[in-house]
């Protein structure tokens, strides 16, 4: 075994992880408050990574478009939940399935009628661009680095936010028992709006992360929806340390299944075989871990109290 | 007398049957046009569009109607697709298709129903060799034969241990079974990676800089190419070990990779320098009208075009003479990109393939140059396997 | 049966759909029969569907994984028919039999398991088990991987009839769909039906008044299992080619849109709904290319306003027309 080796794939799984939190933690949380599965929480996070395109085109800065960027997500999101979202939050999970569902389809192409069927690049500055040196001689892009260094600062900000302010305990108030909260006077319809305008900030924020590495294109948020579905209900819906947990988790077992599958199953089966069904196998792997964990606890690791 | 008029009158009737006859040539083209592989189509579409335009818009004496159909990069929707052409538009011949799972998707609803199929760059091995039918032909290649060059080159430059990357679909595997026939050296890893979904390559670049291969080969068609060169640099490796490819740099990408590719050495069959006289004045055209380099991919669907102009012209617009056309696409007396070549027995270019170079012209443009000739009127390893001979 | 436009437009739905192949040929344009037979393939899953669905109550985002048995059945098989010489293995009875068991055998295991868990955690995991099926599929390079197997024949049926005739085909998918919908209809208002449909609106109570709410919901689960593998061979045949895509998520989803948007627990609504979803497919984008923008706004607006779908309409529509009827009659 190369240690070495392994250190850098479990830094790569840490980093898509890292990633994986940014969407599960939006999501939960309007999962958790407004009971409201939203499957189009991936275009939010399609439209963080158009808005970061232009925007950094505009101004010639990575920095700049990003925080823009940020910005037009969390408003855009607002104006979603006020136009349409809203409606949902009493109808049934199908309902909700299939509306949102309806919203990425016009999401979609909406913004090809826009930015075009082709995609976007975002460049990155120099200092980004390259690969730094960190301890035991590895060598890891500058870039990713980054991703893991604003994700933990962003997870650590949202401990603070959500069991440190007034508005964080009404959040925990409201995905624990979301009546006694209305009922207390609270005004219940700005606190779902500023949840999922901060959800859709954490989605875009995760899109323009993400751009630079994937691209940005029509559609880039349906595969890593299903990934961040997969996270929360690992997690337990609603809950922030469960998506966190579970979000590393699935970023590992993807990374290092991809890393290591080949040669582990080179040992049963042909080299051939193993290098052509190990990327199929380590894409199941996270749903038989999702299969697995709800037979045995089917509400999730971290089922939100109350709940 | 009676004898004289009645041949009169039948050849009147000959002569209005070839008018009547002289209809529309019908062309579907199945190609990508949406999504990050949209691009790739769009290019195509030009370059069918300028072949026309350079047609006049006219095969012969007929009018050419060209239906565009995307394939949205799946082999059901192509297939779905193709079905369409053939039965709803009742099309005369079937073109276009990029990708190799596309196309072998696509093949049974045209070939033997009717009209001519003809692809524009998918070349995977069966349609090459088992599959292969006397209404079914290419201008583009069989997979194997750019990467079986590229193996070529790398043993001419002394490489022992080779890593091997590429997409785990149809023309994935037949890029990676061409390189690995040629190459003599030590294949020491090789990741087949899920396509189009995977465009993070962490995982992959963290094995190669482990096992530190004296080179790493590549095929990503698409953005996934570019991708691919971005994180390859990002990850430090540009300057470590060296970078060879197939398919993966394109007059696409070359614009928005720029100094990352510039050096990078690869094989095809074609280059835009390439000094034949269709070549230029398609290359200049095509710059002229789109402000851009052509790819591969459009030089080979002008190629299309050209071919089917070959073949209605040959039985003056009479469609319904299939024999005539195939007789005609046979003898490949079009004038191609690639100058003069020859059929194989299964309808696929018997050609030349050359070594490439990414460099900078002299307006500051990034396009490639041949370096050399690798391979002299190539023919692809499937075609012993086709029964077909003419 | 009394006369109401709700079943006089069921009624006209049907035949016209009987006569399709007829028509099409009528006109010269048999691309028809082949748009309508996916129809109908699909009608059959989504009337599948719509027995846990509609009236157990059970969000189940993995039904295609059944389309999916059916289909690499009829695909496994013919490959071998074919290349080996194995004629058995291209014969469509056994196709449909091998399809069946084996559909109710992985229903049985998935239902066994997720029907333990509850609201969202049930459309999860029921929705990892088909991605696991799809990646299965994707894995398995000897019958095609990702790229999926052509097919070069039929399955056929000992010379009974003969579909590589499309128009055959389509009389084989249309009396699968009346049959699909009979067995239903048997179903819903059987007692055991009665009591899948009890235990959607409250649980408890059914359990307490001592009825094994679990083993009804698994048979259920199981039985439309089976019958949506039965249009996944009906859907290999039509195509002629198969691919994992024929089990991913977004089919399961589309099965899903078919039932709301036709009526969601009602006999015909899933027929309506598959015949309005292609139909709109196939018109809207031949009017724009951009048709995803009509599509999914309406779509939005049906879960909003039309709760029904459009059966629910055609209630409303007979509610107005009875009174009108009273009225002239008073």
């Amino acid at each position: 075994m190369n240690w070495i080796l392994l250190l850098e794939q479990t830094l790569n799984g840490f980093q898509f992880g890292i990633l994986l939190f940014l969407l599960a933690a939006g999501l939960t949380l309007i999962f958790g408050i407004m009971d409201l599965i939203n499957l189009a929480h991936g275009s939010l996070y399609m439209m963080g990574a158009y808005f970061a395109a232009t925007f950094t085109q505009w101004t010639d800065s990575f920095l700049l478009g990003a925080m823009l960027a940020l910005l037009a997500s969390m408003l855009f999101g607002v104006i979603l939940e006020v136009i349409a979202l809203r409606t949902l939050y009493t109808r049934s999970h199908l309902d909700q399935v299939l509306a949102t569902f309806g919203l990425i389809l016009f999401l979609n192409e909406f913004v090809r009628l826009i930015w075009g069927p082709i995609g976007l690049d975002i460049p990155l500055p120099d200092v980004l661009n390259g690969s730094l040196e960190l301890f035991f001689g590895i060598r890891y892009p500058a870039f990713r680095l980054a991703i893991i260094v604003v994700g933990i600062a962003v997870a650590f900000l949202l401990y603070l936010l959500v069991s440190h302010t007034k508005i964080g305990m009404l959040i925990r108030a409201g995905a624990s028992n979301r009546q006694m909260v209305s009922a207390l006077g609270v005004n219940i319809n700005l606190l779902y709006t500023i949840v999922f305008g901060l959800g859709a900030a954490l989605a875009g924020l995760a899109g323009l992360m993400a751009a630079p590495i994937m691209t940005v294109e029509i559609g880039m948020g349906e595969g890593i929806l299903m990934i961040t579905f997969v996270v929360i209900v690992i997690g337990g819906v609603g809950s922030i340390r469960g998506a966190f947990v579970a979000a590393l988790l699935v970023g590992f077992i993807d990374t290092v299944g991809r890393s290591f599958l080949p040669d582990i199953l080179g040992l049963f089966v042909s080299n051939d075989f193993a290098d052509t069904a190990a990327p199929a196998i380590s894409s199941m792997l996270i749903y038989v871990l999702m299969a697995i964990i709800l037979a045995i606890r089917p509400q999730g690791l971290f089922p939100p109290k109350g709940a | 007398m009676k004898l004289r008029l009645l041949g009169a009158l039948s050849l009147g009737a000959m002569l209005i049957g070839q008018v009547a006859l002289a209809d529309t040539v019908k062309i579907g083209f199945v190609t990508t046009l949406t999504g990050g592989a949209g691009a790739i189509g769009n290019d195509m579409r030009d370059a069918v569009e300028l072949a026309l335009d350079h047609l006049g818009r006219k095969m012969g004496a007929s009018d050419v109607e060209m239906i565009y159909e995307d394939d949205t990069f799946k082999p059901d929707v192509g297939k779905q697709k193709t079905e369409k052409l053939v039965k709803k538009d009742k099309v005369h011949f079937v073109t276009g298709y990029i990708w190799s799972h596309v196309l072998l998707a696509s093949r049974n609803s045209v070939v033997g129903k009717g009209p001519f199929m003809i692809t524009s760059n998918a070349g995977p091995g069966p349609v090459a060799g088992k599959l292969c039918h006397k209404d079914f032909f290419s201008t583009s290649w069989q997979n194997d034969q750019t990467t079986m060059a590229m193996g070529e080159v790398l043993n001419q430059l002394g490489i022992k241990d080779l890593y091997i990357m590429a997409p785990n679909y149809a023309a994935g595997k037949s890029m990676v079974a061409g390189v690995t026939r040629t190459f003599k050296g030590n294949i020491v890893g090789k990741d087949m990676t899920k396509f189009p979904a995977q465009l993070d390559f962490s995982a992959e670049l963290a094995k190669i800089r482990s096992v530190n291969p004296d080179a790493v080969f590549v095929f990503y068609p698409g953005k996934h190419g570019m991708q691919f060169f971005k994180q390859y640099s990002q990850a430090g490796l540009k300057d470590k070990v060296p970078l060879y490819s197939a398919f993966t740099v394109d007059s696409l990408s070359l614009p928005r990779l720029k100094d990352l590719a510039a050096g990078s050495l690869m094989t095809q069959f074609w280059a835009p320098d390439l000094p034949t006289p269709i070549t230029k004045i398609f290359v200049q055209d095509y710059r002229k009208k789109y402000g851009r380099y052509p790819t591969f991919y459009a030089a080979q669907s002008y190629d299309t075009i050209m071919l089917i102009d070959s073949a209605v012209r040959a039985v003056n617009g009479n469609l319904s003479d299939k024999d005539g056309m195939r007789t005609a696409m046979r003898r490949a007396a079009f004038p191609s990109v690639r100058g003069s070549f020859k059929y194989g027995n299964n309808h696929f270019p018997i050609q030349n393939f050359y070594l490439r170079k990414v460099i900078k012209d002299s307006d500051g443009n990034y396009t490639t140059r041949i370096v050399k000739t690798v391979y002299t009127n190539h023919q692809d390893p499937y075609a012993k396997d086709c029964k077909m001979s003419w | 049966m009394n006369w109401s436009p709700r079943t006089a437009f069921i009624t006209l739905l049907m035949i016209g759909l009987g006569a399709v192949p007829l028509i099409a040929d009528g006109i010269d344009e048999p691309f028809y029969t082949v748009m309508f037979s996916r129809m109908l393939i699909l009608s059959i899953g989504a009337v599948s569907l719509n027995l846990i669905l509609g009236y157990g109550g059970m969000v189940s985002f993995g039904h295609a994984v059944y389309l999916g048995i059916g289909s690499y059945m009829v695909g496994i098989g013919t490959i071998h028919a074919i290349e080996d010489g194995i004629e058995w293995m291209g014969n469509g009875f056994i196709h449909f039999a091998v399809s069946i068991v084996f559909s109710a055998l992985v229903g049985f295991v998935i239902g066994a398991i997720s029907l333990r868990t509850r609201g969202v955690y049930f459309i999860m995991i029921t929705l990892a088990f088909s991605q696991m099926f799809y990646f299965v599929a994707v894995g398995n390079e000897k019958y095609g991987g990702d790229d999926g197997l052509s097919l070069y024949m039929r399955s056929d049926f000992n010379g009974l009839f003969d579909i590589s005739n499309d128009n055959t085909l389509y009389y084989l998918n249309f009396v699968i769909l009346l049959a699909s919908l009979y067995v239903s209809h048997r179903i819903i208002n059987s007692r055991f039906g009665m009591m899948i449909r009890g235990a959607k609106s409250n649980e408890q109570r059914m359990a307490s008044i001592g009825f094994p709410v679990f083993r009804y919901r698994l048979t259920a689960f199981v039985i439309a299992g089976t019958i949506c593998g039965m249009a996944g061979v009906l859907s290999a045949n039509q195509t002629e080619f198969v691919n994992p895509s024929v089990m991913h998520w977004t089919r399961s989803g589309d099965l899903i849109i078919m039932i709301v948007l036709g009526g969601l627990g009602t006999l015909f609504g899933p027929v309506i709904g598959a015949v309005a979803f292609l139909f709109l497919e196939e018109f809207l984008s031949g009017i724009t290319e951009y048709w995803q923008l009509i599509f999914g706004p309406m779509l939005v607006l049906v879960v909003i306003f039309a709760r029904g779908g459009i059966d629910g309409m055609l209630v409303l529509l007979d509610g107005w027309w009875n009174r009108y009827s009273l009225k002239n009659k008073a």
